[in-house]
């Protein structure tokens, strides 16, 4: 299986090195300084520890930096792995802490490193931070701009003036004008707890939105089920979706022949919920009352496809919820596995990087349930929506006659 | 049992290592996990003016402080995902905020709304501290703010989390940190080189969430608590020394004093470490059923051990024998372990409520309260006199 692990791993390798690379090309224009100098051994940092010792003696020399460094180190966050940009952001709070406040922080500079949407995210993000806390009204005009920015947390912050807009215009008893704020922050935003409060915004005043769209969740899938989990082993277990995908086929499952069954989620949020899929047999009518749930079946699996339509090639995203074992294949290839079963379920609980390819792309999910008996641990279900890293919904750009209604 | 209480005796003075120090707090519930203090050193009449600070943090979280010298440690988290991870450092004597260094999460947030992000308890050996969160990022600063090193863990392992969220906290012996990130999927403890960061080992723990934190039985020789029981792992190589395998909770932790591990195994456990060598499989000296601790850890000091069950209930037992003495109810609920001094115990519900306890040999009293009116869920530190409490918005100084 190629992991999510190793997906990561190839991910920051190249961006690691595309970073080096771009602080060679640019060496032409950029002045050599003992923090450009001490990036390499900062950005070579990498699992488990490698690189550690190395990256600790530049980072005292990155820390020790003046203010105007700054920017300098913001922009060796781009490209760099996660662990990498650790070090540079424990070291850009050193740098401000001995600078003695934010007094005497290069705002200009840091303004000018916010502007540039090539940077990393976050980088940019801690870029405004560093702003607002030595300015803030300027940085708050230049949330102003962001509606759009590819940082959630600017987006989400620039989105929170459009919302506080449409509250004083709902207070001024402004309807019209308040509903159209309120639909454009709920255009903008990608942040979930903001996306639904949103919603109840828009509803209150009458207005519509369509939560399964704005995300991306994906309601119609080919489900098939149930197959034997006692005792977790259906986990590991190779049922016959997982080899060949073939929608007409019978197959065997835990009690006989089950076959192949279209399902479409009238959930808002996509949520798939399994259960309605393989409902308990009803008990005799003398029986005694059964100690668990009632509402389904215990120690059971069951898989569900759809095909996914990509106008491109192009990255993507696979985020799922869901408080049961799971396993996911994109196109026939593992993507991720997570054996864990009702400790919880959110929203985007879980990303995965993908590559979509233009045309059909085939997403097969094992959603397991285990027998446990509790009052929570009933859920028999998932969620999934394909979005980019943003978490901006990508649409099918058709929809494949096997997901049709 | 005279010939226990003489080994008890025998065994604190040939482990000067594990002495209660009154002015450190090193790790979670202090040393052995045992949250005990020298007797006298805190403030049983208690006041408003008793507060010596209040500070606003960061961020939010449960983890306990540290107190290294004249600092104090403690973690937060904070964003509109909580992937803000700070470690902040605080002046003892002013609560001035001297350093606050952040790295962002590179595992998954997700967690109870009860619990935090900044949950486990970080460690020191005195000249780093070692913290780590529950999206299994784990640093390490010198105490003066330098980065020395940092892991992802869940970076390294994608598998190792729990949606619940995670709180076992560090420990750092032998120039070891002990990194349990045991869960339901892929689950280890390792054992991390204190000046590099890297890995000396990395053990196949059983698969199941566990919040409980391990305890150091010697210098180089901690327990690791699971659901299956104890095992003593040496800190040099990962190796087992000895294991008990007749169950253990998952949340609450056990407590080591004068060279007995109490576990929360079928009530509490005691088990006797080999005074000549704790490598040597333990003896159990005693079980009692009605001992049983709910979130809190029970506590250890002067001959007897302490308990608090979910419904508030504090029970007192005989350290010897295990048998209980008496019970007194206080106004829970709890989720940080109290600390005791022998004389006086100071537990802290989750509505901020400060409760100090006279500790009698056939009964327990309320002789003190302090309302600080903010929640505590948080285990607290105590060290040179003063207790440290944290909330989700602020630490607290209580004493001297």
């Amino acid at each position: 299986m190629v992991s999510f692990q190793s997906f990561l791993t190839g991910c920051c390798a190249v961006a690691s090195m595309l970073v080096r690379v771009s602080l060679v090309v640019c060496g032409a224009v950029a002045v050599a300084s003992p923090v450009t100098d001490s990036l390499p051994a900062i950005l070579a940092v990498d699992h488990e520890g490698k690189g550690n010792a190395a990256a600790a003696k530049a980072w005292g020399v990155i820390a020790s930096a003046d203010p105007s460094a700054l920017p300098d180190i913001l922009a060796g966050m781009d490209g760099a792995n996660p662990l990498a940009a650790n070090w540079l952001r424990a070291a850009v709070d050193a740098v401000v802490t001995k600078s003695g406040g934010n007094a005497k922080l290069p705002v200009d500079s840091l303004v000018r490193f916010l502007g540039e949407t090539k940077h990393d995210p976050r980088a940019r993000r801690l870029a405004f931070d560093l702003v607002k806390g030595a300015d803030p009204d300027r940085a708050d005009k230049l949330l102003d701009g962001m509606v759009e920015d590819p940082s959630v947390e600017l987006r989400r912050d620039a989105v929170a003036k459009v919302i506080a807009r449409a509250e004083s215009l709902k207070t001024a008893e402004k309807k019209e004008e308040a509903l159209a704020a309120y639909q454009q922050a709920f255009s903008a935003s990608r942040n979930v707890e903001q996306i639904q409060a949103l919603a109840t915004a828009i509803r209150d005043l009458g207005g519509t939105v369509d939560l399964t769209r704005h995300f991306g969740f994906l309601r119609n899938w080919q489900i098939v089920g149930p197959f034997d989990n006692t005792e977790g082993k259906g986990f590991a277990a190779v049922y016959p979706p997982e080899e060949r995908l073939d929608l007409t086929a019978a197959l065997d499952g835990k009690e006989g022949k089950v076959s192949w069954q279209p399902v479409e989620t009238g959930d808002e949020y996509g949520i798939v919920n399994v259960n309605l899929s393989y409902p308990p047999p009803a008990p005799p009518a003398d029986a005694k009352p059964a100690e668990g749930p009632k509402e389904g079946l215990k120690g059971v699996i069951a898989y569900a496809v759809t095909e996914f339509v990509s106008a491109e090639d192009r990255p993507a995203e696979i985020r799922l919820g869901s408080k049961n074992a799971w396993k996911i294949w994109l196109n026939g290839s593992p993507v991720f596995e997570r054996e864990e079963y009702h400790r919880g379920m959110e929203i985007d609980q879980y990303r995965m990087p993908v590559t979509l390819r233009k045309g059909p792309n085939t997403i097969l999910i094992k959603i397991c349930q285990d027998e446990q008996r509790r009052p929570w641990t009933t859920e028999w279900e998932f969620q999934l929506r394909v979005c980019d890293e943003v978490g901006t919904a990508i649409h099918p750009a058709a929809t494949p006659a096997s997901n049709a209604k | 049992m005279p010939r226990l209480k003489a080994l008890l005796i025998a065994i604190a003075l040939v482990t000067p290592s594990l002495r209660v120090r009154a002015d450190e707090w090193l790790e979670f519930r202090g040393v052995g996990g045992a949250s005990r203090v020298q007797e006298g050193s805190l403030p049983v009449e208690l006041s408003a003016a008793d507060i010596r600070w209040s500070v606003d943090l960061p961020g939010r979280g449960l983890s306990g402080v540290l107190v290294v010298g004249d600092r104090a440690f403690v973690t937060t988290s904070e964003g509109p995902t909580q992937d803000r991870l700070h470690l902040v450092c605080l002046s003892t004597s002013t609560g001035k905020i001297l350093w606050d260094r952040q790295v962002w999460a590179t595992g998954r947030t997700m967690c109870h709304p009860k619990t935090s992000v900044a949950a486990p308890t970080p460690c020191s050996d005195g000249k780093r501290v070692y913290a780590i969160f529950s999206s299994n990022d784990l640093v390490c600063f010198d105490l003066d703010g330098n980065l020395q090193w940092l892991r992802g863990i869940t970076y390294d392992y994608p598998n190792v989390s729990n949606s619940l969220g995670m709180s076992s906290s560090l420990l750092v012996t032998a120039d070891t940190v002990i990194v349990p990130v045991e869960n339901d999927s892929e689950s280890y403890s390792l054992g991390i080189d204190a000046s590099t960061g890297e890995n000396r080992w990395r053990l196949d723990r059983p698969k199941g969430a566990n919040w409980t934190s391990p305890v150091i039985l010697e210098p180089g020789l901690v327990a690791l608590q699971s659901k299956k029981g104890i095992d003593a792992i040496r800190a040099a190589d990962g190796s087992t020394a000895w294991s008990y395998t007749e169950g253990a909770d998952t949340v609450s932790s056990s407590a080591l004093a004068d060279g007995v591990l109490y576990v929360p195994s079928n009530g509490i456990t005691a088990l006797t470490l080999d005074p000549a060598d704790p490598a040597k499989q333990p003896t159990q000296a005693w079980r009692e059923n009605t001992l049983s601790p709910a979130t809190a850890s029970c506590v250890v000091a002067g001959d007897a051990l302490y308990t608090i069950n979910g419904a508030g209930v504090l029970t007192a037992g005989d350290r010897e024998t295990g048998k209980r003495r008496w019970q007194l109810r206080l106004q829970g609920p709890y989720s940080g372990t109290p600390v005791t001094d022998g004389k006086h115990l100071w537990a802290v519900n989750e509505a901020g409520l400060v409760q100090v306890v006279e500790l009698g040999a056939k009964e327990g009293k309320v002789v003190a309260t302090l309302d600080l009116g903010d929640e505590i869920l948080c285990s607290p530190a105590a060290a040179d006199g003063a207790l440290y409490l944290r909330s989700n918005t602020k630490l607290h100084k209580i004493g001297r």
